[in-house]
């Protein structure tokens, strides 16, 4: 049974509920639909706090081995609880605020990365027909996500801007040229995958895939490119090593969030969890079929779709953690070279690939 | 319909609220002892010359403008992108189509050799 039959089923249950009740249908259809938002909300909100305390345990543990360590191990069994007590500690933390700082702006950037990042959940599509803006999706879906998930910049750029530290202010302006400069490879890879499903629904991209696994995107060579390019510029959008040119602690101390302590400290690394998730999603979406069973559809093993979806994007969270521990920071030109020299030209030659082989009837 | 968007609206709503949650529940759990030297702005150890809001050089300043053009490349490309299957598939449009596009991109494209040759890409110069 799907998330979407499930949902069918509580919202007939609770329409007849209050019919019982006296209330008329078109208020309870409004009232339901409402209520729906707030759930779907709700759940993007705790998946993303999920994401960060799961992410965090799993990031140290998966570094600690990388480098022969074993990680925490002092908190609980194998240190499981490691990111309980982090979250404790960060609450109880007094909160340092520059005298000269801009208090406001400081106070914002953090709230408005998180509130913002969090958006392009929405479009997600974690099952079939569970996408929480079902009809946003339908319409505008790939572009709603690329829009949103760059605003997430604006908060960087308040907070490292409102520090009035100099390594702030360059670790934003370095955040908002990284992010500029990455934005196009991604649209042009995404544009493949467009130009392949013939949709902008990104459910609509999954069901394209329909099948076992031969049917999914990364399997289809002309799908090569794409895949490494936005795999590429996906990790350079969230900020991580080897692309974590605002943070870099041996150059800039920690870039953007230098001044930041405690709670307003701990809503930054939330987002930027909840990003790294969003990127492993989308990943899973575009190139690896989305909720779909690698055995074929319907799923032989009847299996939910959001645990092979969970399945797929852990996969890639682990590439992007192992790639994060092996490879060197690059140096902020090399970053901005490799956007502009390398990976726009890759992407207009993908693009062009693409094009000849729907001319050749070959997708 | 704007209702469409009624998700979006309510998980800005929970986003921010999250986070001014957050803060209240440790500004209310946490010490507060400030003076002078935790609240200097950190430089290394180093005093502090002169506030961060002085004139600065954005470097990116060009690349920004670059990458607008590319970004409303990207919106008139897109809806293309949906139809492309469709529209080559009939065979009365020939590859009408993908000229059209392909046109646009090349302009594009000598205007981002331009840039590059100028070496605005360049991050120091």
């Amino acid at each position: 049974m799907s998330i979407h039959t499930i949902g069918v089923i509580i919202k007939d249950w609770l329409i007849g509920l209050l019919a019982g009740w006296g209330v008329p249908v078109e208020l309870s259809r409004l009232l339901i639909e409402v209520l729906t938002w707030a759930v779907g909300a709700a759940l993007c909100i705790i998946a993303i706090m999920l994401a960060a305390l799961v992410f965090i345990y799993l990031e140290r543990k998966v570094s600690g081995y990388i480098q022969s360590r074993l990680g925490p191990t002092r908190c609980g069994p194998v240190g499981i609880l490691q990111s309980f007590v982090d979250v404790i500690k960060l609450l109880l933390k007094e909160d340092i605020v520059p005298a000269e700082a801009d208090r406001v702006l400081h106070t914002i950037g953090p709230i408005l990365f998180l509130a913002v990042s969090a958006l392009a959940y929405v479009v997600v599509p974690w099952d079939e027909g569970g996408t929480v803006a079902g009809k946003v999706d339908a319409g505008v879906g790939v572009l709603f996500m690329a829009a949103v998930g760059s605003m997430g910049l604006i908060g960087i750029v308040v907070g490292g801007w409102g520090s009035n530290n100099k390594w702030s202010l360059l670790g934003a302006i370095r955040g908002a040229a990284q992010m500029v400069s990455y934005e196009i490879p991604m649209l042009l890879a995404l544009m493949c995958v467009v130009l392949q499903a013939e949709t902008l629904s990104l459910a609509g991209i999954v069901e394209d895939q329909k099948g076992s696994i031969i049917a999914w995107n990364f399997l289809r060579p002309w799908m090569w490119l794409p895949v490494v390019l936005f795999l590429i510029s996906g990790v350079a959008e969230i900020n991580r090593t080897p692309f974590d040119i605002p943070e870099a602690e041996s150059e800039l101390v920690s870039g953007f969030h230098t001044e930041y302590t405690g709670m307003k400290f701990a809503l930054f690394f939330l987002a930027e969890y909840g990003n790294l998730l969003l990127v492993a999603l989308i990943f899973s979406v575009l190139f690896l079929g989305g909720w779909l069973s690698p055995f074929g559809y319907p799923d032989p093993l009847r299996l939910p779709g959001i645990i092979w979806l969970l399945a797929k994007s852990l996969l890639i969270v682990l590439i992007v953690m192992w790639v994060r521990w092996t490879l060197p920071r690059l140096r902020v030109d090399q970053l901005m070279g490799l956007a502009w020299k390398l990976m726009i030209p890759a992407g207009f030659v993908a693009l062009g690939v693409m094009c000849a082989v729907i001319m050749l009837g070959w997708a | 319909m704007a209702l469409e968007y009624g998700p979006v609206a309510v998980l800005l709503t929970f986003g921010v609220a999250l986070g001014v949650a957050a803060m209240v529940t440790a500004w209310l759990l946490r010490p507060s002892d400030p003076y002078a030297a935790k609240q200097a702005v950190y430089e290394c150890g180093m005093e502090p010359i002169g506030p961060a809001w002085s004139q600065f050089y954005a470097r990116y300043y060009l690349i920004a403008l670059v990458f607008v053009v590319f970004d409303v490349e990207a919106i008139f490309l897109f809806p293309w992108a949906a139809v492309f299957k469709q529209l080559s598939a009939a065979t009365a449009m020939g590859a009408v189509p993908l000229v059209e596009v392909a046109v646009f991109i090349v302009i594009l494209l000598i205007g981002l050799a331009y840039a590059w040759r100028k070496g605005d890409l360049e991050w120091t110069r």
